[in-house]
């Protein structure tokens, strides 16, 4: 790789290479073009991500009562709603990280290694889901298990009940539900990648050594799917701690997790500095667990 | 234990890629499956692995139909082309691999890897990863992996072409030792290479297009073949189209000697004669034309001579004075040495 990149910068050196006896004094040229080709994408790049989030973390330390301090931080790191939203956050963003990951691997298993009919049909739809907005996932969940939804409806057809059994829709299991369906495929990708470039030779190797198929998948399969095993999963985390879409569509009233918990300062209370210190805290979480997953897996040899 | 494939046919998409083999590899023997690329050798070694199931057919190993048994019951090592070593694991958990799974004790595993280890030579290098060993040497893990579940039956499946020429015939000589040690084991090993074949089995069965063509020892198959493709497959020939006479046979216009035992006379047939058996010079079977091409090859040199419209191949020991391009030459061959095929039945 470095290589690679090491010979496409002698080609591109080069044009100097022949005319280095006619003008020598032009060696240091490229390096000083490099920098004027990084400058725009630099200059952008702060201006539309670097700037407001200075803008964010600026406002996050000046209280509506004037001046600067860390007055907002301890207003919000006191309050009880923000403690129980940080842990909705988190335990939801793990688990629902965990869930895609086994139901991930599972699904990709299939797909890759069983042949059936229509699995080259599954693995496009997985690249069609992808593109799909969060909110819609969650929309299909309400018309299946909502309170009027199918499911509930015909329990109560056939039952003559007033309510249907499917009310967990509205509780946290039903934004991990949500989050599981529409996240998995994001583990999938990667995983089927994966196991398409997979020697099905070491396979065969394995199962005429006596093995069978748990035993193959544990020892063969799965090392050779962590690292896309731990792409897959530090992607789905970081969306995942950072879902509004889903968590508002569910409409699950206890569940506040810190995006929705910016969203209520923000726009409901007007509490900007508040909104802005929560904000700051999800921002960190997302970049601190995303850079431990990262340390994790290198050190697992991914 | 041997293996015996009674009628066994495979076809993908109703295609048929293996055509009712019927082979016996006996126990303890080594069997050659020889033939050209795409002739259906990986097919009939995959079935006995239990990889591809016939349409029609039985695998039996020793007494026991195994056709329809899943491959991790079957107890069978395999080594294939690529090693398909589990690159993760270091050296020792590879060949531990089929130990675990067979849930053998654990004490006993370790001795067993060693003894594996020591047989293919890999002893020192137990703790490294296969990406750390040259081709050879993981090739030499892949067989150790299969040897250490101490099997009956080894399926080979073409393992040298991937090594490099010198490395090879090592290898071959590596794998007739492995044999001597294991004179119990019975040995289905796969190539395109004759030198292999020849070299290494007990018996060559020869395939072309999906179909065993011939079955014997490898001196059967080179002394006395009997059908064109395995007389030019194994060791090479010159196949000449002849008319069998009274006492011998005619070329165009030349009478040659040979054993028509069992040919009618006026028949069609095929004299096949190998090029190192063909002499320079006057002799009993005298063959005169024209040399369209000559080749050096150190040891020897190979004539190609047109006679009557056909090509003869001679190897002749180094000449020190060759012929040249154009020039007329005689060649001569032993009666003996001359075997008359059917014509036309091997190879259409
Ligand atoms: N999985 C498969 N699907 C379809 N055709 C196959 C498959 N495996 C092998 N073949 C075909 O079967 C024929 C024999 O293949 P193979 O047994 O691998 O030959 P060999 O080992 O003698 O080179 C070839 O024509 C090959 O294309
Ligand atoms: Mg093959």
């Amino acid at each position: 790789m470095t290589e690679a990149v090491r010979e496409v910068r002698a080609v591109r050196g080069r044009p100097g290479a022949p005319g280095g006896s006619r003008r020598p004094s032009t060696a240091p040229r490229p390096s000083a073009t490099r920098l004027l080709w990084a400058l725009p994408p630099v200059a952008l790049l702060a201006l539309v991500f670097l700037y407001p989030l200075a803008l964010v973390v600026q406002q996050s330390f000046q209280p509506d009562t004037g001046g600067t301090s860390v007055q907002p931080y301890a207003d919000v790191f006191a309050s009880e709603a923000f403690r129980e939203a940080l842990w909705t956050t988190v335990w939801l963003a793990l688990g629902s990280t965990a869930g895609c990951l086994v139901l991930g691997f599972a699904l990709a298993l299939v797909i890759a290694f069983v042949p059936f009919p229509g699995a080259r049909a599954v693995s496009r739809f997985i690249d069609v889901f992808l593109s799909f907005p969060s909110f819609l996932i969650t929309l299909a969940l309400l018309f299946i298990y909502g309170t009027v939804g199918m499911a509930n409806g015909l329990w109560t057809d056939v039952t003559g009940a007033a309510e249907g059994p499917f009310q967990f829709l509205t509780t946290p299991w039903g934004v991990l539900l949500a989050e599981i369906t529409y996240f998995t495929p994001f583990v999938m990708r990667p995983l089927l990648a994966a196991f398409s470039q997979l020697d099905t030779a070491q396979l065969e190797a394995a199962s005429s050594l006596g093995a069978r198929a748990p035993r193959i998948i544990r020892q063969v399969v799965l090392p050779e799917a962590l690292p896309a095993l731990a792409a897959g999963g530090s992607l789905v985390l970081v969306l995942c701690l950072n879902e509004f879409g889903i968590v508002l569509f569910t409409g699950a009233k206890g569940v506040t997790t810190l995006p929705m918990l910016v969203y209520g300062k923000a726009i409901l209370e007007s509490d900007y500095p508040g909104a802005c210190v929560v904000a700051v805290v999800n921002v960190l979480i997302s970049v601190g667990l995303y850079g431990l997953y990262r340390v994790v897996s290198r050190r697992a040899g991914a | 234990m041997g293996i015996r494939f009674d009628a066994v046919t495979v076809a993908y998409d109703g295609n048929v890629v293996l055509d009712a083999l019927d082979l016996t590899v006996a126990p303890g023997e080594v069997m050659a499956l020889l033939g050209p690329s795409g002739s259906g050798k990986t097919t009939a070694l995959r079935a006995v692995a239990g990889f591809v199931r016939p349409a029609s057919g039985r695998v039996f190993l020793g007494d026991r139909d195994v056709t329809d048994l899943p491959p991790h019951r079957r107890g069978i090592g395999m080594v294939v082309q690529q090693y398909a070593l589990f690159p993760h694991m270091r050296v020792e958990d590879n060949v531990a691999f089929g130990l675990k799974a067979r849930k053998v004790p654990r004490a006993e595993i370790r001795t067993r890897v060693a003894e594996a280890l020591e047989m293919t030579g890999m002893g020192a290098y137990a703790r490294r990863h296969p990406r750390e060993l040259s081709g050879g040497q993981q090739q030499r893990v892949a067989i150790a992996r299969a040897l250490a579940i101490r099997p009956d039956v080894l399926l080979l499946d073409e393992p040298l072409s991937a090594l490099d020429a010198q490395l090879r015939s090592g290898m071959l000589a590596e794998l007739a030792r492995l044999h001597r040690e294991l004179p119990d084991v019975s040995i289905l090993y796969v190539t395109h290479d004759q030198v292999e074949a020849l070299t290494l089995a007990d018996r060559i069965a020869v395939m072309d297009k999906a179909k065993l063509r011939a079955c014997g020892t490898p001196r059967e198959l080179y002394r006395a073949p009997t059908d064109e493709f395995t007389a030019s497959f194994v060791g090479g020939a010159n196949l000449l189209p002849v008319t069998v006479g009274a006492t011998g046979v005619r070329l165009g216009e030349a009478e040659l000697k040979a054993d028509t035992a069992g040919a009618a006379v006026g028949a069609r047939a095929t004299l096949c004669v190998r090029p190192h058996l063909v002499g320079l010079g006057e002799g009993p079977n005298r063959l005169t034309g024209t040399l369209s091409e000559i080749q050096w090859r150190g040891a020897t040199h190979r004539l190609y001579v047109e006679v009557d419209g056909h090509r003869v191949m001679a190897d002749l020991r180094e000449l020190r004075d060759p012929p040249g391009l154009g020039d007329e030459v005689t060649l001569h061959f032993a009666p003996d040495d001359a075997v008359l095929l059917p014509a036309g039945v091997g190879h259409d």
